[in-house]
C-alpha cells in the first residue's frame, strides 16, 4: 500500500482553493468537501469566443461532447444525444406503448440500429403476462426493424436459442454494445454498470425511454462528480464487491444522489472489466446517477474483441473539479456484507458469524459474471467439503454459463467451476436470467417464497427484494457467499483459505 | 365522494395558456388522509417485482397496477394497508415519506402504481433521483420536498391539506402548518399530466 501521507493537499483548477487533510487511522479518508465554483455564464456562443478551456471530469466531458457544448457545469440542464437505448421485457412493452401513444402509430423510431432489446427478467416462468411481454417485444422489433434483439422462443431449453443472452447489463458488455465515451440510457437502474467502460450510462423510466425512441435525445442535468481513489494492495480475500459495499456503507444509500461517481487509482487500474462492472453496477445503490472508470488498455482490449465500431475514449482533465473526494486504502478493508434491509448496512462478515442462514444465491448483473463464479468455485475447491445450505447458481448470460462448464478454474487442478460446484453439493447452474435477484413471478427459480435468510451476491436487500417481504438478504462477495454456504452461517472467507 | 377528487384538468386555465400555478390540492373532506411511510422506501416496496408484468401503458393493466401500490411494505411495520383488501383505490391521497423516497429500481411502475391507486402527492425529505424524475415525466404524482421529518410528526389517517400555492401542509385537526419546498418548474409538468402533454400545451411539441 502506498502509505497515506501525513497531510495531503490538492488544489482545484480555477478556484484558487487548496485543501488539506490530516492522516487518520481509518481506511477511509475524505479529502475535501467543497462545492464547485461555476464559471461565470457567458451569453456569447463558443463560435464568437473561441474554444473555452475548462478542466472537466469524465462525465462532464462526455456530456459536453454529446450536447454540442465546449464545456458544461454541474447543474446545467442539457439536451444530450443518445448513442444507445437498452430496454428489456419488464419495461420495453410500456416504453413502446408510450412511444406509440405520444408519437403516433405511424411514427418511426429515431434509429433502429441504436436500440438494443434484451429479454432477461421474467423468462423461465409460466406466467402468461410475462410470456406475452416477450412476444410484444418481438412484435415491436419486427415493426420498427430494430437491429439488436436477443430473443428467446423455446423456454424449455435456453441453449436452443442461440440469440438469447441473459442479463441485459452483462449481455450489453459481452456483445460489444458498451464503448468508451458513449451515452447509454436503459430502462433499468443498473444501466450504470456500463460506466465501467468509461461511458455515461444511467437508468430511466418508460416515459423518458419512449421520448428517446422518438427523438434520440434526452434533457438531463449535468451531475457533479464525487471522486473515489482506491489505492493500496488488494488483499487476496477481497473482491470488487467488498470495495463497493465499503463505499456505499461510507456514503449511504443516498450519498451519491444526483451525482456521478468516478472510480480511479491503482486498484481500479489493476482491475479486470468484470471487476469494474461490479463497482459501477452498484452506484445506484448509493443513489448515484452514473459511475465511471477511466478507460485504459484493459478497456480497449475488451471492447475491440467484441466490436469493430469506432469509439472515442474520454478522460478527466487534470485539475477537474470534484464536489468531494474519498481515498480508500483497500489493504485495510475486511470482507464485508450489507445486512438487511439496506445496501448501506455495512458489517464485517466476521461480526455476523452467528447469523444462521437458509440459502446462498450467486447470480445477477452484479454477482453472476464468469469471474464471480470462478471466485466462488476457487474457495469451495480450496476449502473442500460440502455446502450446508441450498446454494443456487444463476449465470448472468449464456456465455457465463458456458464458461462454468468449459473453463478450468485457475489453480484448481484443471477442474471447471461446474465440476467444483457439483462436488460441493451446490444446485445445478440454472438458465441465465435475472431470476430471484428481484423476486419476480412466484415460479421464478430460487425465489424466496418463505421468510428465509439468504447470503447473496446480488445488489439489493430492501424488504421483499428476493420475493418474501419478511425474508432477510445479506449482500456479499462471491468469496463470502461461498464461505457462508460451507458454514451454514454468514462466514468470513479468510477462514476458508482464500 | 364529495370532492374534487383532485383532477388535473381543473387546474389548467380554460382556453389554454400557462398554468397559473395556483391550486390547492386536496380540498375534499374525506380524501385528504395521510399515509406514512418511513425512510428509504424503495421501489420494490412500492410495487414488488412480481407485479411488473403489468404494462402501465395498457389502461386495464394500469388500474390493476394501482391496486398493488405499496403492497411490499413489511406487515409488521405498517399495520394499515395503503389499499384495503379487495379495493382498487387508496383512501390516502397524500403519502408522507422520509429520506430517499423511491430508491432502488428505475421502474416507472412505482409512481404509476401510486397514481393509479389515487395518490396525488408525496411529501418527503428527499427523493431518489429516478423516482422523482418518473413522477414528473409521467405526471402521476407531485413529489414535494420538505426539510421536516413529517413521517415522525404525523400519523397515518390524519387529515391534512396541501396548498401548493403557498407550499404549506396544514393539519386540519390542529391547524398546525408545515413549510414545504417550492416544487418549481416540475409543478406545471405534473399539472399537465406529464412531459408529453406539457410539451404539447406549451408549444414545444406539435399537436397532431
Amino acid at each position: 500500500m502506498a502509505n497515506l501521507v501525513d497531510t495531503f493537499s490538492s488544489s482545484f483548477a480555477g478556484t484558487g482553493l487548496t485543501f488539506k487533510r490530516h492522516k487518520s487511522q481509518r481506511c477511509v479518508q475524505q479529502v475535501c468537501r467543497n462545492a464547485i465554483a461555476a464559471p461565470p455564464a457567458s451569453s456569447r456562443t463558443p463560435s464568437s469566443t473561441g474554444v473555452v478551456k475548462k478542466a472537466l471530469t469524465m462525465t462532464e466531458k462526455i456530456l459536453a461532447k454529446h450536447s454540442n457544448n465546449t464545456s458544461v457545469v454541474p447543474g446545467q440542464n442539457i439536451w444530450t444525444s443518445v448513442d444507445k437505448l437498452m430496454t428489456h421485457d419488464v419495461c420495453g412493452p410500456g416504453t413502446f406503448g408510450i412511444f406509440q401513444r405520444e408519437f403516433g402509430e405511424n411514427a418511426q423510431v429515431w434509429d433502429p440500429t441504436k436500440i438494443v432489446i434484451i429479454p432477461d427478467h421474467y423468462i423461465f416462468t409460466s406466467d402468461p403476462r410475462a410470456n406475452r411481454n416477450v412476444d410484444i417485444l418481438r412484435d415491436m422489433v419486427n415493426k420498427y426493424g430494430i437491429k439488436y434483439f436477443y430473443d428467446i422462443t423455446d423456454r424449455s431449453d435456453f441453449r436452443a436459442n442461440p440469440d438469447y443472452k441473459g442479463v441485459c447489463h452483462i449481455a450489453l458488455a459481452q456483445e460489444g454494445h458498451c464503448k468508451p465515451g458513449e451515452v447509454l440510457f436503459g430502462t433499468d437502474s443498473h444501466t450504470c454498470n456500463a460506466g465501467a467502460f468509461g461511458q455515461f450510462a444511467t437508468g430511466i423510466g418508460n416515459t423518458d425511454a419512449g421520448f428517446i425512441l422518438g427523438t434520440g435525445k434526452l434533457l438531463i442535468k449535468v451531475p457533479p462528480t464525487i471522486r473515489f481513489v482506491l489505492e493500496g494492495e488488494m488483499p487476496s480475500y477481497l473482491l470488487a464487491k467488498d470495495l463497493i459495499l465499503q463505499i456505499i456503507g461510507e456514503i449511504t444509500v443516498a450519498g451519491g444522489t444526483y451525482k456521478a461517481m468516478e472510480f480511479t487509482g491503482p486498484v481500479i487500474e489493476a482491475m479486470t472489466m468484470e471487476d469494474r462492472m461490479t463497482i459501477c453496477n452498484m452506484v445506484v445503490e448509493a443513489g448515484g446517477k452514473n459511475g465511471v472508470c477511466p478507460p485504459d488498455e484493459t478497456t480497449f482490449d475488451y471492447v475491440r474483441q467484441r466490436t469493430d465500431e469506432p469509439f472515442e475514449a474520454v478522460h478527466a482533465d487534470s485539475g477537474a473539479g470534484y464536489i468531494e473526494e474519498y481515498r480508500f486504502d483497500v489493504s485495510k478493508i475486511e470482507p464485508l456484507v450489507a445486512a438487511p434491509h439496506s445496501p448501506d448496512n455495512r458489517r464485517n462478515a466476521r461480526d455476523c458469524r452467528d447469523v444462521k442462514i437458509d440459502r446462498v444465491y450467486i447470480g445477477s448483473c452484479t454477482g453472476g459474471k464468469t469471474e464471480d463464479f470462478m471466485a466462488a468455485a476457487k474457495l469451495l475447491h480450496k476449502a473442500g467439503g460440502q455446502v450446508k445450505v441450498p446454494t443456487f447458481l444463476v449465470p448472468a448470460t449464456q456465455r457465463v454459463w458456458a464458461d462454468l462448464y468449459g473453463m478450468p478454474v485457475a489453480g484448481c487442478d484443471g477442474k471447471t467451476a461446474a465440476q467444483i460446484f457439483e462436488a460441493a453439493g451446490c444446485d445445478t447452474p440454472a438458465p441465465p436470467s435475472c431470476a430471484a435477484c428481484l423476486g419476480g413471478p412466484k415460479d421464478t427459480f430460487a425465489r424466496m417464497n418463505e421468510p428465509q435468510v439468504c447470503v447473496s451476491t446480488t445488489n439489493r436487500n430492501f424488504p421483499g427484494r428476493m420475493g418474501h417481504k419478511d425474508g432477510q438478504v445479506y449482500l456479499a462477495s462471491p468469496y463470502t457467499a461461498a464461505a457462508s454456504a460451507l458454514a451454514g452461517t454468514v462466514a468470513d472467507p479468510r477462514d476458508y483459505g482464500v | 365522494m364529495k370532492d374534487v377528487q383532485y383532477n388535473r384538468t381543473t387546474v389548467w386555465p380554460l382556453g389554454g395558456g400557462q398554468p397559473d400555478n395556483c391550486y390547492t390540492l386536496i380540498t375534499g373532506l374525506d380524501t385528504y388522509k395521510t399515509y406514512l411511510a418511513l425512510m428509504n422506501i424503495d421501489t420494490d416496496q412500492i410495487i414488488p417485482a412480481e407485479y411488473l408484468t403489468l404494462v402501465p401503458s395498457k389502461p386495464e393493466e394500469y388500474e390493476k397496477l394501482g391496486s398493488y401500490a405499496l403492497i411490499g411494505l413489511p406487515t409488521e411495520l405498517y399495520e394499515k394497508r395503503f389499499i384495503e383488501e379487495g379495493r382498487m383505490k387508496t383512501q390516502y391521497p397524500i403519502v408522507i415519506g422520509g429520506q430517499n423516497f423511491g430508491c432502488g429500481s428505475s421502474r416507472e411502475h412505482a409512481p404509476v402504481a401510486m397514481g393509479a391507486a389515487g395518490a396525488k402527492v408525496v411529501v418527503a425529505q428527499t427523493y431518489a433521483r429516478i423516482f422523482f424524475r418518473n413522477c414528473v415525466s409521467t405526471g402521476e404524482l407531485y413529489p414535494c420536498e420538505t426539510d421536516l421529518r413529517l413521517c415522525e410528526e404525523l400519523e397515518t389517517g390524519e387529515e391534512v391539506e396541501v396548498d401548493m400555492n403557498k407550499d404549506v401542509l396544514t393539519v386540519l385537526a390542529t391547524g398546525k402548518q408545515y413549510q414545504l419546498k417550492p416544487i418549481g418548474e416540475a409543478g406545471p409538468v405534473v399539472d399537465a399530466g406529464g412531459i408529453f402533454e406539457y410539451a404539447r400545451r406549451t408549444g414545444m411539441m406539435k399537436v397532431a
